[in-house]
């Protein structure tokens, strides 16, 4: 006969196991992904990676313009989307703390923030492909300045707001415009928070795959043309892993790899370096 | 961003009429920019909406109420009614669902209860980690390692032993072959884990000590002031986490369409092909030749997105209403 207080106990004991199980249960996957990227790609590295174009069906070749277009897009995206995601944050922080358009921009802005990317990409089809009758690399920079865009206002504004209020009230008793205090004090004390969102925002959009297939599309060919379909590596990854060629999924094992340990490596740099708390 | 070139001091200095004037300029165009900035998210998140009932105008102006209804997809005859991918889409998210939300509690719990001080910190970053990852690395190993793994080990032994039940034993009959929804909701399972976890993580540390304190006081155990008396407390919170976690799985596009088969035809197996809305754009959007068949694609966009939104605003909701709670 077992008492209530080791019924308890028991069930106390139960519960902390599955909850270590759980954990064990989520690291397992975070190991195995990332040990399968790691030796796949890997064993699929070589320098011809950065120095050759994308191959046609069944030969070797490289992902050089790959890796162009995708910097390009992600600089054409932090281009457009930094300074409007910091001018709209500001807002929120600045101007807008107890009005009721700043609580529904927030609101908005924090769904658009989880909203499917696919249907950003569709939108931006719509927006800019089809009125253009073509795909096009700065569209695809478009659709990921779209996506990296909440990421940044929301980050700008949490950053804001962890600027005391007494630095504000100081630059203004001097007798300092309020766009001045913003500028010069309240940017350069909250400079490390909103470093870290465009970092993150980064990120998060140089994996992105779904928005560029209707907007950047593909490009076999070397172009450094923004306004013709472009090549990245998300879309080439996608392409040739599900093709049936062998030397199409090594290439793309090795484009998974550098695409994971850039996007890794930079959260990880941005989360140790930049700022210890965490963002979701 | 242009840098100011006056510094303070020398806009002191300078005649004060001139200065002050600049100021309330300065003022003005400063204000109307971050003014305007805020506006045009909102413009976008309507224009999304918009952009999408318009180009799926044609599809539903046809269609009606079948594009819903019905489950035939016949691009050569121009028919299309998503009732396919509008089940896969909730079926795999109701599997992930029922996959994340337990584990996510269990993390959750654990960095609270078990853990060391020195190890949740890492231990969190690493299951963070899980949603840095990118969707289309899921994919490709969803397709190539995890889906032969369902394959050779999982699923003939759900064949097996779950095959025959009664009333559940339709949903584990089929082939093993790896590519179905089963996997298609593991998969999504294991993406927003992190999502769910590290919020209800974050509002269980938000929890007044005071509250734990006099639980523990009164010689309850670790899983009793959890569940009896953290969970209470945060229930709003939790379910917002769990419904953000849903609003992701419903509108993930690159791992499932890796891995669901792209099946236009109703099962239901859980180890059949199926398909998403995502996966259907996904798939299908530059094969398109037709207006009505782009039309259509867009259509299934609008509904995913009307869908993921009342999703997402619920779950910001739940949350706001603990946020203001603790302030």
């Amino acid at each position: 006969m077992i008492s209530v207080v080791q019924r308890r106990q028991i069930k106390n004991m139960i519960a902390l196991v599955a909850a270590t199980l759980a954990t064990l249960f989520g690291l397992v996957w975070l190991v195995w992904i990332l040990w399968t990227t790691l030796t796949k790609g890997a064993a699929a590295l070589s320098p011809r990676l950065f120095t050759e174009m994308t191959p046609p069906p069944g030969s070797d070749g490289g992902l050089l313009n790959a890796f162009y277009g995708s910097a390009l897009m992600i600089l054409i995206a932090v281009v457009i989307g930094t300074p409007i995601g910091i001018l709209a944050g500001t807002f929120l922080a600045e101007r807008g703390r107890k009005s009721v358009l700043a609580e529904v921009i927030r609101f908005l802005n924090d769904i658009l923030l989880s909203a499917p990317s696919i249907v950003l990409g569709l939108f931006i089809y719509e927006l800019v492909v089809r009125p253009i009758g073509h795909f096009a690399g700065y569209a695809g920079g478009f659709a990921l300045a779209l996506i990296l865009l909440p990421v940044v206002v929301r980050t700008t504004d949490e950053a804001l707001r962890l600027v005391p209020h007494y630095l504000r009230e100081a630059g203004l008793s001097l007798g300092l415009p309020e766009w001045k205090v913003i500028l010069n004090i309240v940017y350069r004390s909250a400079s490390t928070g909103i470093a870290t969102g465009v970092l993150l925002a980064v990120a998060r959009i140089s994996g992105e795959t779904a928005p560029l297939l209707f907007t950047a599309l593909n490009n076999q060919f070397w172009t450094f043309d923004p306004r013709t379909p472009m090549a990245n590596v998300p879309v080439v990854i996608f392409q040739y892993a599900m093709s049936p060629y062998d030397s199409w999924h090594k290439l793309a094992w090795a484009g998974a790899f550098v695409v994971t340990a850039f996007v890794l490596g930079l959260s990880i740099t941005v989360r140790l370096v930049l700022r210890p708390r965490n963002f979701k | 961003m242009a840098r100011v070139a006056n510094s303070p001091e020398s806009a002191s200095a300078s005649p004060k009429g001139e200065s002050a004037f600049a100021d309330v300029v300065g003022d003005r165009i400063f204000r109307f920019l971050t003014t305007g900035a805020a506006w045009l998210v909102l413009i976008l998140l309507l224009g999304v909406a918009l952009s999408m009932a318009w180009g799926g105008r044609l599809a539903f102006q046809t269609f009606g109420w079948h594009f819903i209804t019905s489950d035939v997809w016949d691009a050569v005859n121009h028919q299309f009614g998503a009732l396919v991918p509008i089940y896969g889409t909730l079926v795999s998210s109701a599997l992930a669902m029922l996959i994340a939300v337990p584990v996510s509690f269990g993390i959750a719990l654990f960095l609270a209860e078990v853990s060391p001080p020195w190890l949740s910190g890492p231990i969190g970053i690493a299951i963070e980690l899980l949603a840095a990852i990118p969707s289309i690395i899921y994919g490709m190993w969803g397709l190539f390692v995890f889906a032969p793994f369902m394959a050779d080990i999982v699923e003939p032994w759900l064949n097996d032993h779950l095959g025959n039940l009664a009333i559940i034993g339709p949903l584990f009959n089929g082939p093993p072959i790896g590519i179905g929804m089963l996997t298609a909701g593991i998969i999504l399972g294991i993406m927003i884990i992190p999502f769910i976890s590290s919020i209800m993580r974050d509002v269980f540390q938000a929890v007044p000590k005071e509250l734990r304190e006099s639980a523990f006081a009164l010689g309850a155990t670790p899983w009793e002031v959890t569940w009896r008396v953290v969970l209470p407390h945060t229930r709003s919170a939790v379910m917002g986490a769990t419904f953000l976690g849903l609003g992701r799985a419903l509108g993930e596009t690159m791992a499932v369409t890796f891995v669901l088969g792209n099946a236009h035809d109703f099962s239901t197996s859980l180890l059949m092909p199926g398909n998403s809305i995502a996966a259907a754009i996904a798939n299908e959007f530059t094969e398109a030749d037709s207006p009505i068949y782009l039309s259509s694609l867009i259509a299934l966009g609008f509904l995913l997105f009307v869908v993921t939104f009342i999703v997402l605003a619920i779950a910001r909701l739940m949350l706001m209403r603990l946020e203001r709670e603790s302030e």
